[in-house]
């Protein structure tokens, strides 16, 4: 805490700090000498085309790394989007997304390939990302907004040859102009003129103009004369702000405003070969030790070394006042008794009085909420927060809504500042881009599950939160067409411990349902091909909501098997019978082609039957539609129906043992015994005898039950002679057949007390039995 | 009692001591997963403050049982409950009504339509919505859609993986995860599994070797390793209970839950099943035990419902065994505890005689413990006595053995012309098929064509089923391999003994079961001395091992047994438990076994659950 005003500049009234954002994790051997360097604002990627292209985060971790093997680049830009745009000679444009995957190219027009670019700018407007380039010939080509691509050709400069001294793109009234200057000379380019254009107060010194600067917001301009004077004025050119002369002639390498929101002192950042300089009313130097970029941001400037990444900023007047030496403001007071509080030091009470009888207390707590915000280090914004949460204890009605979601800002910027993250936004910077962006961002960084997370915490609704980071990670897996779980373990891996995900298995239904409603169906269908898991559960999902969808699923994959199977399920839901039948023929179709013959020709013999029972039903009034064969062969046989039974027996082929037993049961069922006789003796029984004695004694039928005994083969006896309850015939027949169990079982049956005699017989026998 | 409305009843156990004790006498204390799933719980229902009415989604309550009875619920004001159906719900004067619910499309228009219906009242109650056990995007975007995602206040889920059932044995109660995983490629149940596994090693360490067969085995491991890499860091420190994990998955082993389960608690289950530990039985063998004044009354007719497990020390003792032994044991208890009540004649002090009559109510527990399971060995004597049962039995044993497996079977042909029940049949023909490792084409196709005109062409979507699953399948091969694997693995023992087993085929009396043979190599001499068999079963096996956090590497003492825990994807019976179990009590088997599950099945609710039956219009 002692040295949080350390890397405090004085410039004029305000002061000015550089804070270090990260140690870069990359490797460059030279630095960042020689180097084609990109930069994207709001602690956006950086891009770095050499023979090799490179694409880093803002820590410097390696995000995409391939040999350039197109035209000599001029000229690197990110758009909005995170994509990367890299600037031909010939004017042809190619993007690329974060992960160096080639997404598409366009060209900038047939005059650039004909006379050259020879300098290139990528600007970001409320249309979009744009493209201003200057050929050879030295005229300007515009285009607003690539992905809506419009080229203007500007028009002519004249008296200009070659490239312009500098330029720059702003975007005015709604128009975007290009401002050049040629010499000492400075015109406005629009659509339809060329206006020149004298900045008032310019010193007169200056021959020429040798850089210029437009603010983040395009409302400042700053100039820097061969003289070495600094000109800052409005962008309209209407009134001066300062001049100031840096007693540098040479012409920078890079200029580039650094103001904030409500700045007190703003400032230009121009940059030399060793020099970094920030100039406002007054001036201050710092000296560069590395090749560097300079980033120009909302409330700052980030400097990107070789070894190191920096902000430089305007301190905020909040932390000014609570952090400046023998500061008095109320947030200064605060922060000092909180200390005392902690030390358990009764001057905790005595700062606290002094607050309150200034009744500034409440502002004291405010000054320490907006201070944390604007401070990097988490610790600091720690000390703040509870210095804040201490002073909050002695207002009664102060609102909680600023501190608690400075907290929510603060964890969440933390996390995304980290280093394996890699995005080093300011909460003012946070703000202006709105959470939505953040999360847009993240996904294109393809950490989807610290933007689920982020959405959680924060409670965005989940049409704008948590839904639509799915719906990006499911395009991008069906895209990848990597297995989706696999996908998930680097991608999770590599995350933020304390920002854990529960995202998975549960989300691959959610993700097939969104890709479902992105994508047009035959897309859908071809793409889940490719996805076994995601394929069976999109399946699941049509059984029970979309039964036609699932049609056409199969449909597309050939599947006939399963076709079938649709059409026979369907046709079971089916009332009419004509509908039923002709379900049923689709099915039969279908599995004809799935070459599945048994399945074809049981749906064919179930059509029969169908068709057989609705003539019965007719005729003679039966209810049969809707039985088994099983149960209509019954069904006939107990209502004499013998002829129909008969021809349904031929037809189907039943097999002649089933038949008896149907037949033998329903005749029993009918007490006809006479029939069942007959039937007996018709011939040779399949099923032999011992049914028929089973049968009858079940119809509780001994006597009939008695006539069939004779006839069951001698395996057979035992149990028949058992089943009529005949102990001593039983006993009898097992002796005979010196069979062990068959002794064993009849033993079983045979009581102690009554059938004493026949005990000892069997035993008898069972031990000569088993002596054998 | 229960509160529960005239429009609905419900019942979770009410008995509160007794209902855990059971968790924790096992060698690893399954009573602290169950305390923090209470704990859970609680906290929830704390998150809705004021009185409450829970809406239960009926399949949870069986689960739920086995976590928390009513008198917790209770405590925090759930003061009504009642089961989901549509319309409009009940009156309760409550201030929070909160659904429990599993996440299903369909179950969310049920609600939709309650919180609709309830708007037009006067009394505007609280709606809450906990998913059990994971929360679904989809049924949170269904309730959107139907207008009433706004009027939930609370949308939370409860992690219910792995439910403590007994002290050795953890279910997650997933009635369909065989056919998700192995019928329809879902593997949602694998991913619960997972982190129920996650779960279970936050609470009792990191299981510091893996095993496994088959490929549901191999995505569970995989699955877990990376949780683990993605939580490393967060790692608990605390000595491993468990030494290794076993994952095995059941298409390795379709046979066993085929064949008819002999053991005393495999039979109950067969005959009358148990869900979530309960068993419903005939009324009528239980009459007699009521009081006096009712005898004369009408017979009851309500099933009587009884919990099973080993809080009950009779049962804790018996349920393992073969059923050919249970009259015995029964018999030797009787005796003991009518010694123990003679007792009092020999008490003469009023020292003896107060000590008597504290041991009391521990023996009158006893005695009509021992009544009630007598009454259920006679119900399933009867049974297992009958000529059904015996034929059905011996053929199963026919095909076990490798006889005649290649023929069409008369016996099953019979029991098709008399229209026997379809799952009986299925599992005999599923049970030839795969003991002949697939049937002749014009076998399959015979025995499927008797089906369908015996029972009706639409079991056709069920057969093509049980062949998709590998249950029925034609011969590809002429080479039938099921005899080598029952060779190699002993599966069938000739001279089972059932009263006093020495080996695990008593449990199906003669049969051994594979899972638990492999279980049992394992753990010596090793799967290397088997991998040509291991090379017939469907899928890869594999180890792995998981670093554990330095200085918690167990010392093991001079003779101390090493636990391993059992996990079976898609289900596991009553008699492969039983044999783990025969295997953990043997003196010389160095090791004990804790068993997981999805789900508890037998071979009629397994065949069930495979089962495609297209609604009539």
């Amino acid at each position: 805490m002692a040295f949080i005003t350390a890397n405090w500049n004085p410039l004029g009234e305000a002061f000015y700090r550089k804070i270090e954002l990260y140690e870069m994790g990359w490797s460059l051997r030279d630095g960042l000498k020689d180097c084609l360097v990109a930069a994207a604002p709001y602690g956006g990627p950086i891009g770095d085309a050499r023979p090799q292209l490179e694409i880093y985060s803002s820590s410097g971790t390696n995000m995409a790394s391939f040999p350039w093997k197109s035209g000599p680049v001029r000229q690197l830009g990110w758009t909005v989007c995170d994509d990367l745009l890299c600037i031909q000679e010939d004017g042809t444009v190619l993007i690329y997304d974060l992960f160096g995957a080639f997404k598409r190219h366009f060209s900038m027009g047939n005059e650039v390939v004909q006379n050259q670019m020879l300098e290139a700018k990528v600007f970001h407007s409320p249309y979009g990302t744009g493209v201003a380039i200057v050929t050879g010939a030295s005229r300007f080509t515009l285009a607003t907004n690539i992905d809506d691509l419009k080229l203007r050709r500007l028009p002519e400069v004249p008296g200009l040859q070659g490239a312009p001294s500098c330029w720059a793109v702003l975007t005015q009234d709604r128009q975007t102009k290009v401002l050049l200057a040629n010499g000492a000379d400075l015109y406005i380019l629009d659509n339809t003129s060329c206006t020149p254009v004298t900045p008032p107060g310019l010193s007169p010194q200056a021959c020429s103009i040798v850089n210029m600067a437009v603010s983040f917001s395009y409302k400042y301009l700053a100039l820097f004369t061969d003289s070495g004077h600094l000109w800052m004025g409005s962008a309209n050119l209407k009134d001066k702000l300062s001049e100031v002369d840096t007693k540098v002639r040479t012409p920078p390498k890079q200029m580039v405003w650094c103001r904030r929101p409500k700045s007190q002192q703003p400032s230009v950042v121009i940059m030399w070969d060793r020099l970094l300089l920030v100039a406002g009313e007054r001036q201050h130097k710092y000296t560069l030790d590395e090749e560097s970029v300079c980033v120009a941001e909302l409330d700052g400037v980030r400097i990107v070394g070789g070894s190191r990444h920096e902000l430089l900023q305007e301190v905020p007047s909040a932390c000014q006042d609570i952090f400046k030496i023998a500061s008095m403001a109320p947030g200064a007071l605060l922060l000092e008794a909180h200390k005392e509080y902690d030390k358990s030091s009764q001057k905790a009470d005595e700062y606290l009085r002094e607050i309150k009888e200034q009744s500034v207390l409440g502002e004291a707590v405010r000054q320490c909420v907006e201070a944390a915000g604007y401070e990097h280090e988490p610790e600091t914004q720690k000390t703040l927060l509870r210095a804040a949460s201490f002073g909050k204890c002695f207002l009664s009605n102060y609102p909680p809504e600023p501190f608690v979601s400075m907290c929510r800002d603060l964890k969440v910027l933390n996390a995304v500042r980290d280093y394996t993250v890699g995005i080093p936004l300011t909460h003012t910077q946070y703000k202006q881009m709105t959470v939505q962006v953040l999360i847009d961002r993240l996904v294109y960084r393809k950490l989807y599950p610290l933007a689920i997370e982020i959405c959680r915490y924060l409670k965005t609704p989940e049409y704008q939160g948590v839904s639509r980071v799915l719906k990006h990670w499911a395009c991008a897996f069906c895209q990848t067409g990597v297995n989706f779980l696999d996908d998930m373990g680097p991608i999770m891996s590599g995350e933020n411990q304390t920002l854990h995900s529960t995202v998975r298995t549960s989300y691959q239904r959610s993700m097939v349902t969104y890709l479902k409603n992105e994508m047009n169906r035959g897309d859908f269908f071809m793409t889940l091909r490719n996805q076994p898991v995601a394929l069976s559960l999109y399946r699941q999902f049509c059984k029970h909501q979309e039964q036609d969808t699932l049609k056409d699923l199969f449909n597309q994959d050939d599947d006939h098997q399963e076709l079938g199977n649709f059409y026979v399920k369907a046709s079971y839901k089916e009332k009419k019978l004509e509908a039923r039948l002709s379900l049923l023929q689709s099915a039969v179709d279908e599995y004809n082609k799935a070459k599945n013959e048994f399945a074809a020709k049981a749906t064919e013999e179930e059509m029969k039957l169908l068709r057989f029972q609705r003539r019965l039903d007719e005729e003679k009034g039966e209810a049969l539609l809707g039985l088994s064969l099983q149960e209509t062969l019954h069904a006939l046989l107990t209502s004499n129906f013998h002829k129909q039974a008969e021809q349904l027996y031929r037809d189907f082929r039943v097999p002649d043992k089933r038949y008896w037993w149907l037949k033998l049961t329903a005749l029993a069922e009918k007490d006809d015994w006479e029939e069942m006789e007959k039937f007996a003796k018709s011939k040779k029984s399949p099923i032999g005898y011992l049914p028929f004695v089973e049968v009858c004694v079940k119809q509780h039928n001994k006597y009939e039950a008695k006539k069939y005994v004779s006839k069951v083969t001698p395996e057979q006896k035992v149990k028949a002679h058992l089943a009529i309850g005949d102990l001593e015939g039983a006993a009898e027949a097992a002796i005979d057949r010196r069979s062990e169990g068959e002794i064993s079982t009849v033993l079983s049956r045979c009581s102690p007390t009554t059938d004493r005699a026949l005990l000892e017989r069997l035993n008898r026998a069972r031990s000569t039995a088993s002596k054998k | 009692m229960m509160h529960t409305t005239a429009s609905s009843h419900l019942t979770l156990p009410t008995v509160r001591a007794k209902m855990s004790a059971h968790l924790s006498y096992g060698r690893v204390n399954l009573n602290i997963l169950r305390e923090a799933a209470r704990k859970e719980l609680r906290e929830f229902l704390d998150k809705c403050a004021g009185s409450k009415a829970i809406v239960w989604d009926e399949y949870l309550t069986g689960p739920f049982g086995l976590i928390a009875q009513y008198s917790l619920l209770k405590e925090h004001e759930v003061e009504k409950m009642f089961t989901l159906k549509g319309g409009r719900l009940p009156a309760a004067d409550v201030k929070n009504i909160i659904f429990f619910v599993r996440p299903r499309l369909e179950l969310m228009d049920i609600i939709a339509e309650n919180v609709i219906s309830e708007d037009k009242m006067h009394s505007p109650r609280d709606f809450h919505i906990l998913f059990v056990p994971r929360r679904s995007m989809l049924c949170e975007q269904r309730l959107k859609e139907q207008g009433v995602l706004g009027s939930l206040i609370n949308i939370d889920e409860y992690i219910l993986d792995l439910i403590p059932y007994d002290g050795d044995l953890l279910s997650m109660e997933s009635e369909g995860a065989f056919r998700e995983c192995y019928l329809e490629s879902d593997q949602t149940s694998l991913y619960h599994t997972a982190k129920g596994l996650m779960t279970l090693q936050a609470l009792y360490g990191t299981i510091p070797q893996i095993f496994g067969k088959g490929e549901c085995a191999r995505h569970v491991a995989n699955m877990m390793l990376r949780m683990k890499r993605e939580f490393a860091g967060s790692q608990t420190q605390i000595l491993p209970v468990f030494d290794s994990l076993l994952l095995l998955d059941r298409n390795i082993d379709l046979l066993t839950p085929l064949a008819t389960q002999l053991t005393y608690e495999g039979l109950i289950d067969e005959v009358y099943g148990i869900t979530n530990g309960y068993v419903k039985l005939p009324p009528e063998k239980f009459a007699a035990q009521k009081k006096q004044v009712e005898v004369g009354k009408d017979l009851p007719t309500e099933p009587k419902k009884m919990q099973l497990n080993s809080a009950e020390e009779l049962y804790a003792e018996i349920r393992d065994k073969n059923f050919n032994a249970i009259g015995a044991a029964l018999s030797k208890k009787a005796k003991i505890i009518s010694a123990a009540f003679e007792e009092r004649h020999n008490a003469k002090t009023v020292g003896e005689i107060k000590q008597f009559v504290s041991q009391l109510p521990h023996m009158q527990a006893a005695r009509s413990s021992l009544a009630n399971h007598t009454s259920i060995a006679e119900l399933i004597k009867d049974i297992t006595t009958s000529e059904a049962f015996f034929d059905n039995l011996t053929v199963e044993q026919e095909f076990m053995t490798g006889v005649d497996t290649d023929k069409v079977n008369t016996y099953i042909e019979d029991c098709i012309a008399q229209k026997d029940p379809l799952i009986k049949i299925l599992r005999l023909v599923c049970m030839q098929s795969v003991c002949n490792n697939g049937l002749k084409q014009k076998i399959l196709d015979y025995y499927k064509r008797e089906i369908l005109q015996t029972y009706g062409y639409e079991h056709m979507l069920t057969l093509n089923n049980l062949e998709k699953t590998g249950l029925l399948k034609p011969q590809t091969s002429t080479r039938n391999n099921y005899p080598t694997i029952r060779k190699t693995l002993k599966l069938w023992m000739e001279d089972a003994n059932e009263q006093n087993p020495n080996d695990i085929s008593y449990v199906y009396s003669g049969y051994a079961p594979l899972s638990i043979r492999l279980t049992q190599v394992l753990a010596r001499p090793g799967w290397r001395s088997i991998e040509e068999v291991l090379k017939m079963l469907p899928g890869p096996h594999f180890e792995e091992r998981q670093q554990l956090p330095a200085g918690l590497h167990k010392k093991r003492q001079q003779g101390e047994n090493r636990t391993t825990l059992v996990f079976f994807l898609g289900g596991v019976t009553y008699a492969e438990i039983a044999a783990l179990r025969f295997l953990s009590q043997m003196e010389d088997g160095g090791t004990e076994y804790i068993i997981a599950t999805t789900k508890l099945i037998n071979g009629t609710s397994w065949i069930k659950s495979l089962m495609d039956r297209p609604e009539a219009p």
